[in-house]
């Protein structure tokens, strides 16, 4: 695997720090490869936008930052303002479809949407959207195997939420089988 | 009244062992406990804040003391109080707190008190950019405490060195009987890698000479014959000694008449390091074997450059990188030899130009030096360090 | 000058020998083979001290030793720590673990050394600029934690040491070599410093009342927490001889005069004024646990742990 490089994006509360860590944890502790992690700090973390940025190699990561992502997370408008302007062309945009109106910037980028949120609400919960968001993440892309991902999601929370944030992975898994057996839109 | 409390413990209660994905700053504070560290003082300072949070959580756990203190002043004071009783004590700060605890840094110098200093760097000058990174410390590092002294810093480029120099930091410390610098950055303390821990009796651990002669007979810096460090008693032993941050003789008294004593105790104390450099200083070298260009750098610098060899390396350029994991003592011998070998050096940092400045001393004009500067609050472009690795092997560089 | 001063001043100088003999003057012709009871306590390769005839340095240090001697406390695990001044000498001449550290920074040394071995009993001992001018903050903190450290501070209102410059405690309109139109800023009272930051116990003596400040030192190394002992001194060559008090036994008389005891009085109205009375006792004396203590009892509870 060639590096691959992938933002995680979204408002303040919505966990996004904490799945760009359960994201690389994924990658470089249960799958073996090497993975960076990092925030985005300074003005652009204020303002709505909050990013978490993830390197991922077979390789040791060199440059820690990513420079063009090919997977861009968006779970808020705000992030989606500030980041899908400069996303790279065919790159993966996958949105949470009831917090982000996509418009004509997205044309040229293949687009996944999940109601994560939505999903999580129906839970109970709305704080483990982002763990609908990381499980529909691991079945749509190769970035990190599923029973990696989903070890690195479970021994990353309380261990009193294991069986909620299981369902929100598991729901998560099956929005993102169904999203690939539909073939991808946009 | 008085109720017994429990000293802090040495022990492997609560150490951690395995692999873990962690903060940069997480990796130096649980380096630190595997070192042998049950005391930490510090005042809370962006990038660095995590290190303080760390301990406080995990002191507790492995029977330390965390103590938060009013400034970096009472930090670096508390610590080296802490060593003088005998425990592994250890802060952490960045720039602002770095240049509060340069009179103390100089107090632990002068009483050869072991501790460790972490400095996740930031960019400055003054308050800065307090979230984003920097190499501005670099010379404040050697030279920040007045008077004259040699130091040992340690430059890591991932949270799993981190946790690895600040244990080689801690067994610096007490065998040189020093202050030893971990001059790391906000990009490696804010980053988030793998860091695996191994099992607590696989880790080396340095302990501090002790004196072997009882009380009557000792002499807080007499050193044993041919040996640069002398023992050290700890308070509570019964040694009943002195120590003291004016120019002292073997006994620890002052002895300020004159520069006698200030002759034999400035040079012992820079002779400690500098007659153990091959001891202490270490490299990381990739590729130099024929190489034509060779970048020398350090941290993240060293790190982020990697990327724009492998580029010109594809562009058919012989780079090689000569990474400096100890940046002080600076590894004279090492530059002066490539000197020689090379066409040019290319060094880039996150300052103005800081350790640069050494590379041409050792160069003295022998091959040209190509300083790669950043002002800090960010790290380099690869196509600006490529550039100038271009410009070190004289292709054109079409940037 | 008159031969009645002269007179005067030679039995000022006796006594003054006569006060600090057993730390300056053990070994002359006179003393011969004879040891002194304080001998053991004392770094005599290290004597004579630096210290001006008439100060009340060299009487604060006797009172010092005998509470040290007198507290029932193993020797061998008391730690002295002073900062930089003339009071700061005296971690370099007693024979015990000692440390002379940085200007105002003697405290937060001393925290380090009592956190990382609570067993030390712990003393700083230095004078007022360094303690709470240069080092204001880490008194007023250490004494908020209530670190178990006895501090002794000896105020003789200004920078004795290098020259008699004024500090945080020279009384208004004092004359001193920075304020030589008279001192225009308004003085820390050092005991009130203490009580209103935390400190469990708190008294104030001159050097003239030996008994008792030798009793409250005693009081002060038994008791856990933040204890301060405050010494009020004479500095003739720095302060005193600006304010008519030409020896030091001048300003003992002043003390004589003017030292009133009122154990218990309102600390925070006890402050020192040129010329005013001097408010001495113990002001304040309550128990709250000390840093380790409460730190030691909140982690049980919080870590489940069995009481150590």
């Amino acid at each position: 695997m060639s590096r691959k490089e992938v933002r995680l994006s979204g408002f303040g509360g919505q966990g996004i720090v904490l799945s760009g860590m359960i994201l690389g944890k994924a990658a470089s502790i249960y799958d073996g490869k090497h993975a960076t992690f990092t925030q985005s700090y300074g003005p652009e973390a204020r303002g709505g936008a909050c990013a978490a940025e993830v390197v991922i190699n077979s390789q040791p990561v060199h440059y820690p930052h990513i420079v063009d992502p090919e997977v861009l997370v968006v779970m808020s408008q705000g992030a989606y303002n500030r980041y899908v302007p400069e996303f790279r062309e065919s790159g993966l945009l996958i949105i949470d479809m009831d917090l982000v109106t996509v418009d004509e910037q997205a044309e040229n980028h293949r687009i996944l949407s999940i109601p994560a949120t939505r999903i999580a609400e129906e839970m109970g919960q709305r704080v483990v959207a982002n763990i609908v968001m990381l499980g529909f993440l691991a079945t749509v892309t190769d970035l990190v195997s599923i029973d990696a991902m989903r070890e690195a999601a479970l021994t990353s929370i309380p261990k009193r939420t294991i069986e909620l944030n299981t369902r929100a992975f598991e729901a998560g898994l099956e929005h993102g089988r169904k999203a690939m057996a539909a073939g991808v839109s946009g | 009244m008085s109720r017994r409390v429990s000293r802090p413990s040495t022990g492997k209660q609560g150490v951690l062992e395995g692999e873990f994905f962690m903060l940069g700053d997480d990796a130096c504070a649980e380096g630190a406990i595997c070192a042998g560290c049950r005391f930490f003082a510090g005042y809370p300072i962006t990038p660095a804040t995590e290190i303080a949070q760390r301990m406080a959580l995990r002191l507790p756990e492995t029977d330390g003391i965390y103590v938060q203190m009013e400034d970096e002043l009472a930090s670096m004071n508390t610590i080296v109080g802490a060593a003088w009783a005998g425990v592994k004590a250890m802060t952490a700060t960045s720039g602002p707190g770095f240049s509060l605890m340069m009179e103390n840094l100089g107090l632990a110098i002068m009483m050869e008190c072991p501790c460790v200093l972490v400095n996740v760097q930031r960019a400055g000058p003054s308050t800065g950019l307090p979230t984003l990174v920097g190499q501005g410390d670099m010379m404040q590092a050697r030279w920040g405490s007045h008077g004259p002294y040699s130091i040992i810093a340690l430059a890591p480029t991932s949270p799993q060195e981190l946790f690895d120099l600040t244990i080689d930091a801690f067994n610096l410390s007490e065998l040189y009987r020093l202050p030893v610098l971990v001059m790391t950055d906000a990009e490696v303390g804010h980053m988030t890698e793998k860091v695996v821990i191994p099992p607590y009796d696989e880790i080396e651990r340095a302990e501090r000479p002790r004196p072997a002669v009882p009380p009557e007979e000792y002499e807080p810096y007499r050193c044993p014959p041919g040996e640069l460090v002398p023992p050290m008693a700890i308070a509570g032993e019964g040694y009943r000694f002195h120590t003291t941050g004016l120019t002292h003789d073997e006994r620890g008294y002052p002895a300020t008449a004159d520069d006698r004593v200030q002759w034999s105790l400035v040079q012992r104390l820079i002779d400690k390091i500098e007659k153990n450099r091959d001891r202490i200083i270490r490299l990381a070298e990739d590729e130099m074997d024929g190489a034509e260009v060779v970048v020398v750098s350090y941290g993240i610098a060293a790190r982020t450059a990697l990327w724009p060899i492998e580029m010109a390396r594809a562009e058919g350029i012989k780079v090689g990188l000569l990474r400096l994991i100890t940046v002080w003592p600076f590894p004279e011998e090492r530059i002066r030899e490539l000197a020689g070998q090379v066409k040019a050096i290319v060094v880039p940092e996150i300052n103005m130009g800081q350790i640069v400045l050494e590379v041409e001393r050792c160069a003295a004009g022998k091959v040209p030096v190509i300083s790669v500067p950043h002002p800090g609050g960010g790290i380099h472009k690869p196509e600006i360090v490529l550039a100038a690795i271009r410009r070190a092997a004289g292709r054109e560089s079409d940037l | 000058m008159s031969p009645r001063r002269g007179l005067r001043q030679a039995t000022y100088r006796q006594r003054v020998m006569r006060q600090q003999m057993h730390l300056d003057v053990r070994h002359d012709a006179v003393a011969g083979d004879e040891t002194h009871p304080m001998d053991e306590m004392l770094r005599e390769d290290r004597l004579p001290h630096i210290w001006c005839p008439g100060c009340g340095l060299g009487i604060a240090l006797g009172c010092f030793i005998g509470a040290l001697t007198k507290a029932d406390l193993d020797l061998d695990k008391v730690a002295v720590v002073s900062g930089i001044g003339c009071t700061g000498r005296v971690a370099g001449y007693i024979k015990l673990d000692s440390f002379h550290t940085t200007h105002g920074r003697a405290i937060p040394f001393a925290t380090g050394l009592k956190l990382a071995n609570p067993e030390l009993s712990v003393i700083v001992f230095s004078g007022d600029g360094d303690l709470v001018t240069i080092g204001g903050n880490h008194f007023i903190h250490a004494a908020r934690r209530n670190v178990d450290l006895t501090i002794i501070c000896v105020n003789n209102f200004n920078y004795g040491m290098t020259g008699g410059q004024a500090g945080s405690t020279t009384p208004i309109d004092a004359r001193t070599s920075t304020t030589p139109y008279g001192n225009f800023e308004y003085p820390f009272n050092v005991s009130s410093l203490a009580a209103a930051s935390g400190a469990v116990y708190v008294a104030r003596w001159t050097v003239l009342h030996v008994r008792r400040l030798e009793n409250a030192m005693i009081e002060a190394l038994q008791k856990p927490g933040f204890s301060l002992v405050e010494i009020i001194s004479p500095c003739p060559t720095g302060f005193g001889r600006r304010h008519g008090e030409r020896t030091g036994l001048d300003t003992m008389r002043y003390y004589h005069k003017h030292g009133v005891i009122t154990h218990g009085a309102n600390v925070h109205e006890a402050g020192i004024k040129l010329g005013g009375d001097i408010v001495e006792g113990k002001f304040v004396d309550v128990d709250r646990p000390t840093f380790l203590q409460f730190r030691e009892d909140g982690l049980s509870k919080a870590l489940g742990r069995n009481d150590k």
